[in-house]
């Protein structure tokens, strides 16, 4: 049984489609990338996974439970840590988790061992007094993942958890997702960060409330780039106009120092490079999921 | 100042800058040129300093030590009148989340004391150039994130300055928001603004005229990132923290 599935899911807001007919499922213990610009339907659908909102169309299911159905039991089953925290900046961490306790009617035993396991999977070695206001920007993003994993729910939905972190807060909140995955959790996330997609089992991709790409990273790099990228170093030489002016030649996207095209045939960088003498540097290389992303939600390569 | 007589780019020589507070020492003698009218990359690891160099620049911070040297087209500035002409982006922003983006921008006419004629011509350009003239409307707490990283640059730049301090603009937007912004830094340099942008990516960090390189309050290097890592003799440049690393400890 899937940890979460949706079939045919549509949100409209009045006569605007947030959510268009989307449909996907998702193993136990898989960590599931959910990525699109802003504005794509991301918080939407993630909504109406956990039970908050209504789909206008369409069914979806968590842990075998329709979200339509009986809520308690879905929001047994789902934890959620929205974009921005819910954790009360002038109350203590203990006082935040003693009223989620609250919330979810969990006994003061449930909440002392849970506050335990949580303290300790993200190593908070404080005394639970602090202030949360008081916190840095990565400790508090780590409550509030604790917050959302109090009543220990199987499946956990993260929305943008690591925005705006430093890089190294971000890799340390990494490691515990992988733990979470790890422990048979399922990991829903949103990033808009390239190299935490690069973490994720598989990345679901959203454009204008549409479902446009589901596969592993690498799936996605070679259906997306079937001829792969060549990168070219241009150093100072006005190889973009030439370049530009190959018909068979996609666009060069600044990568960095670097250049990343795309033939549009097989062997049309050869046939151009062959013709211009004092060429750049240049190599084959992987599209990253920077240039799928920019390709299949822009639309060009 | 009017909109044909655009001043020149400000470009800053910082000597020997030291900030602590308390027993942190943030800044430990950074020395660096911001030549006016260039892309200037303030690139480090959390806590190397440069949200705490900025304001120092800015003036919003004293330094317990060293000096700031202004210039505009060749020729010396107060640092007083250098500022009058800096803006500053703060890394997260507190805008008014019941104000729309046209409210923000007669909003800050008002504080900038802009005349109404320019301010006219300047807002049609700023909502044409970030593209938000379809969103003026819309409440800046109900913008998405790229959208209002756009809105805080609209805002920083409204009293057209030719200095332009942007701490970390693009965290945590998407890759395409990401890459307009970046075509809008690249527009301002080539009106003659200098713009200094601390970032977290590397990619970013590459793509500036010239990058100045800090980790622990020190500058490890600064200049443009190909003959840095020609003279390194590395592919990347955050390889230059490791080393820079082992050099701090020593």
């Amino acid at each position: 049984m899937p940890a979460v599935e949706a079939r045919g899911l549509v949100v409209r807001f009045g006569d605007f489609t947030a959510v268009d007919r989307v449909s996907f499922s998702v193993e136990p213990g898989e960590i599931f990338g959910f990525l699109g610009a802003n504005g794509a339907g991301k918080t939407t659908t993630i909504r109406v996974l956990c039970g908050l909102l209504h789909p206008s169309a369409g069914q979806a299911w968590v842990d075998g439970v329709p979200v339509e159905g009986d809520l308690k039991a879905v929001k047994a089953r789902v934890g959620y840590m929205t974009q921005r925290s819910t954790l009360y900046a002038d109350l203590s961490v203990d006082e935040n988790l003693a009223f989620q306790a609250g919330l979810r009617g969990m006994s003061a035993a449930d909440l002392a061992r849970r506050r335990g396991e949580l303290f300790s999977l993200i190593g908070f070695a404080g005394s639970g007094h602090e202030l949360v206001q008081s916190l840095p920007g990565g400790l508090r993003q780590q409550v509030s993942l604790a917050q959302a994993l109090l009543h220990d729910p199987r499946i956990v939905f993260l929305d943008e958890p690591t925005a705006g972190v430093a890089p190294e807060a971000r890799a340390r909140f990494w490691s515990l997702i992988r733990r979470l995955a790890g422990e048979g959790r399922t990991v829903f996330v949103t990033t808009h960060y390239m190299d935490e997609a690069e973490q994720c089992g598989r990345i679901a991709l959203m454009r204008d409330g549409k479902l446009i790409a589901l596969d592993s990273p690498l799936g996605l790099k070679g259906s997306t780039y079937p001829r792969g990228l060549v990168e070219v170093d241009p150093g100072a030489g006005d190889w973009r106009t030439r370049i530009s002016a190959e018909s068979g030649l996609s666009q060069p996207r600044p990568h960095g120092l670097r250049w990343h095209l795309e033939e549009q045939r097989e062997g049309a960088w050869e046939a151009f490079a062959a013709a211009q003498p004092g060429l750049p540097p240049w190599r084959r290389s992987l599209p990253t999921l920077e240039d799928v992303f920019l390709k299949l939600v822009e639309g060009r390569p | 100042m009017t909109e044909l007589a655009r001043q020149e780019p400000i470009a800053l020589e910082l000597c020997g800058l030291e900030k602590s507070f308390g027993p942190v020492a943030a800044l430990r003698g950074v020395s660096a040129t911001l030549e006016g009218g260039l892309l200037h990359g303030l690139i480090g690891p959390d806590g190397a300093g440069k949200t705490t160099l900025m304001r120092v620049m800015m003036g919003l911070l004293k330094p317990s030590a060293g000096d700031i040297l202004a210039s505009q087209g060749g020729r010396a500035l107060g640092l007083e009148e250098a500022r009058a002409g800096m803006a500053y982006m703060p890394q997260s922003q507190n805008l008014y989340q019941d104000l729309s983006v046209s409210e923000h921008l007669d909003f800050f006419r008002d504080l900038y004391q802009l005349p109404r004629a320019d301010y006219a011509k300047r807002r049609a350009r700023l909502l044409a150039m970030t593209r938000l003239g379809a969103f003026q409307d819309r409440p800046a707490g109900k913008l998405s994130g790229g959208m209002y990283k756009k809105l805080g640059l609209m805002l920083a730049m409204l009293a057209e300055p030719q200095l332009l301090l942007l701490d970390e603009p693009t965290n945590g937007v998407d890759p395409i928001s990401r890459r307009e912004f970046w075509d809008l830094l690249y527009e301002q340099v080539a009106q003659g603004v200098t713009v200094a942008v601390s970032t977290a990516y590397m990619d970013e960090a590459e793509r500036c005229g010239k990058v100045h390189l800090l980790m622990e309050g020190r500058l490890l290097a600064s200049g443009e990132p190909r003959s840095l890592l020609k003279e390194h003799g590395i592919g990347h440049l955050d390889q230059l923290f490791s080393s820079g690393a082992a050099h701090a400890g020593s």
